[in-house]
């Protein structure tokens, strides 16, 4: 809508300058680490990707740094953190900073599984549904439709019931079944409004396969409503299988934080005043959400092209000022300070349209020479 | 219509009275460190029922102008200096205010009352769910809160009889209008509130030239009619010189020529000026061979040293490439017109061409 400057080759334009460096300083080709990768930019976005890489470590390597046997009972019972239990230990003088290490894994594990299938899950049948139209969407609908009103914890807990061992694997595989409609039904309304706009128009006049169509021109527009669905299911996935483990529908011989909570509970922790048995598992659980969630403040910001070539930080811009909002243009004053490439002439006088008097051509020492 | 224009370009610009005046504005694209500078110091004056036109390639920062000079400007606009200043009151000896400095709330009441804005691409402006009418009544609504709905569905059936469409047309959808019709309703919701100030961003690019002609005539003649100052703002410049009192002509963020219609268009006097005119036939008069102007529009990010034209300028000279140019008196000191050449100086140039010194 607006006239954005048109990008013209520069070299046509400065190949003929006597000195090319006259022309003020160019944007530098290369930038710091902020510029190269934009999702650094934002201070929360960093944040949860450094406490999601913490338990991501942990889950990998957990098992060999844990400092005891998650499972060793010792004669310390029931005793609080201290320099050789950090969190304590258990009613049967289990480690209980062990536990949590050790179980890292399952959750971990569990909530990337399910997050992975179901987003694929649910682009495969929501993209298509909203492109192919037709029979096909009313198929794909009844479908999604369908897995949308299926209860996730009951089946899971009948299904646990009918298997000797529901491992980690299984949680996951059922959570994804029944949690990719909702993202699908999001995607297919997305598609229906995105096949319409005339960039796809123009994709298809101009003879590009609808395959290449559907992956290069309308998924890219989708991509933060997917990552937000990847990131609001893992949540899901996390949080359901910390349910089931704490109500000792998987087994209770694999450790995760749901475990950890579930023999806290029959040990009567919280009666008993033990809060270092339980807490720590709610801190990781509220830390693990909390960190999806400040990378999902990011992906916008990454995803969108606009935002991101608005090139500073939003602590930055706060400290300018500026908001960056439709309707109402941001001003800031001192951004011509640091970026002023030449001495700005006086602006002109309202009278400056009067005859003058006096012809008084222009001099020399009025006009500024450019930096 | 060629008698209005004659008329009022006969009237001493100098005696009229301004009422929006753009004071070194300076404006960039993006927040980071070197936003690109897409308008870099502009002054420009819009008198009291004037239609000033803005002429200019593509890109050289017509539209940002308009829409910077109202906030409209989307992100990551930017506006980094200057002021806009709208003398509301007439003769009253009032200061005027500036928009720039207004807060979010004085800004939305001045709009649509002071300044209203036809967009690129009005005729999509509508929605498509509601009735012309209703829409036209919202406009009005939002701003005149005490006026009757009675009141306001008659301001809105004599809108529509203003622009030329028949006033039972109130209840229809945007779709049952033809693209024309749709256009001339964006104009009627901007001349609902009587604002003293038009901006039209090429208003009518996307219809056919006898559309085209039709609905500026209108709007020419509701100018006559109730007195308010248009900025229009288009590339087709043989357009903007049938219907324009004045004439700006911008290059690369900065206006390079101003002076009335009639004389841009007789007597160019800044290089790209004179190669803007000579790109397209002329209308009336004898026929001249046509030029264009070789190379392109300046990277903003990469401008050249000096006056930003004079990569593409056939009267290039030693001295174009050391000072920038900024807008003064013409060499052949015209009284209301300035030019930013370093050719009107005569410290630096010994003559002014023959093509720019008619």
């Amino acid at each position: 809508m607006t006239a954005i400057p048109v990008q013209t080759d520069a070299t046509a334009l400065t190949g003929t300058n006597p000195a090319p460096t006259a022309a003020g300083p160019r944007r530098k080709p290369r930038g710091t680490a902020q510029q190269r990768f934009p999702f650094l930019r934002n201070k929360k976005a960093v944040t949860g990707l450094v406490i999601l890489g913490f338990f991501t470590l942990l889950a990998l390597i957990g098992p060999w740094i844990a400092p005891f046997d998650p499972n060793a009972i010792s004669k310390d019972i029931l005793q609080g953190p201290s320099a050789t239990h950090w969190f304590g230990t258990s009613h049967l003088g289990q480690d209980v900073l062990s536990q949590i290490i050790v179980g890292t894994r399952s959750v971990m594990l569990v909530g990337l599984v399910t997050g992975v299938i179901a987003t694929v899950l649910s682009v495969i049948v929501g993209v298509s549904a909203g492109f192919l139209g037709g029979v096909s969407d009313e198929i794909l609908s009844a479908l999604s439709n369908i897995f949308l009103v299926i209860p996730a914890l009951p089946l899971i807990i009948i299904i646990a019931g009918q298997l000797p061992d529901a491992g980690g694997m299984t949680i996951a595989l059922i959570l994804a079944a029944t949690g990719w409609a909702w993202g699908a039904r999001v995607l297919r309304a997305q598609t229906l409004s995105l096949r319409r706009r005339d960039f796809v128009e123009a994709a298809r006049a101009n003879g590009e396969s609808t395959w290449r169509i559907v992956w290069f021109e309308t998924l890219p527009n989708l991509t933060a409503i997917i990552a937000s669905s990847f990131i609001g299911t893992v949540t899901f996935a996390i949080l359901s299988q910390t349910t089931l483990a704490f109500i000792g529908v998987t087994s209770i011989k694999s450790w995760s934080w749901g475990t950890v909570l579930y023999w806290a509970q029959s040990g009567q922790a919280l009666h008993r005043g033990a809060w270092w048995w339980f807490v720590p598992a709610g801190l990781c659980i509220a830390l693990v959400g909390m960190a999806l969630t400040f990378i999902n403040f990011g992906i916008d910001e990454f995803v969108n092209p606009r935002l991101r070539s608005a090139g500073t930080s939003a602590k930055d811009m706060r400290r300018r000022g500026i908001r960056p909002r439709i309707g109402f243009t941001a001003i800031d004053r001192s951004a011509m300070a640091t970026s002023r490439r030449r001495a700005v002439a006086p602006p002109a006088h309202p009278d400056a349209w009067a005859p003058e008097t006096t012809p008084s051509p222009k001099s020399p020492p009025t006009k500024e020479p450019k930096r | 219509m060629t008698e209005t224009i004659t008329a009022l370009s006969g009237t001493p610009t100098a005696a009229r009275e301004p009422i929006l005046e753009i004071r070194d504005l300076h404006v960039g694209y993006g927040y980071g460190e070197s936003p690109v500078r897409a308008l870099r110091g502009v002054n420009l004056t819009l008198h009291r029922g004037e239609v000033l036109g803005l002429a200019g390639e593509s890109g050289c920062g017509k539209s940002t102008l308009a829409y910077a000079a109202t906030r409209l400007l989307p992100p990551p606009g930017l506006i980094m200096g200057g002021e806009v200043l709208y003398h509301g009151a007439q003769g009253s000896g009032e200061p005027p205010v500036d928009i720039l400095s207004m807060t979010d709330k004085e800004l939305r009441a001045s709009r649509w009352e002071d300044v209203a804005i036809v967009f690129q691409g009005a005729m999509n402006s509508l929605n498509p769910v509601y009735r012309i009418g209703r829409q036209l009544m919202d406009a009005i609504a939002a701003h005149r809160k005490d006026s009757t709905k009675a009141e306001r569905a008659e301001r809105a059936r004599e809108l529509l009889s203003m622009v030329g469409i028949a006033p039972d047309r109130v209840s229809a959808f945007p779709h049952e209008l033809s693209g024309g019709m749709r256009q001339r309703v964006m104009i009627a919701m901007a001349l609902a509130l009587e604002p003293k100030v038009l901006i039209m961003d090429e208003p009518t690019t996307a219809l056919d030239v006898v559309m085209q002609r039709q609905i500026l005539e209108q709007v020419i003649d509701l100018r006559d009619r109730l007195g308010f100052s248009v900025i229009f703002i288009t590339h087709d410049v043989s357009l903007l010189i049938e219907v324009a009192d004045r004439i700006a002509i911008m290059y690369a963020g900065e206006i390079i020529e101003e002076a009335s219609a009639s004389d841009v268009y007789r007597r160019p006097r800044h290089p790209y000026a004179h190669g803007l005119l000579h790109s397209f036939p002329p209308l009336h008069g004898p026929k001249r061979p046509l030029a264009g102007i070789p190379g392109s529009p300046p990277d903003l990010q990469a401008l050249p040293s000096g006056c930003p034209f004079r990569v593409r300028c056939d009267h290039v000279m030693d001295a174009c490439s050391q000072i920038q140019p900024v807008l003064g008196p013409t060499r052949l000191n015209e009284p209301g017109r300035q030019v930013a050449c370093l050719l009107h100086d005569a410290a630096l140039a010994p003559t002014l061409p023959e093509s720019l010194s008619r």
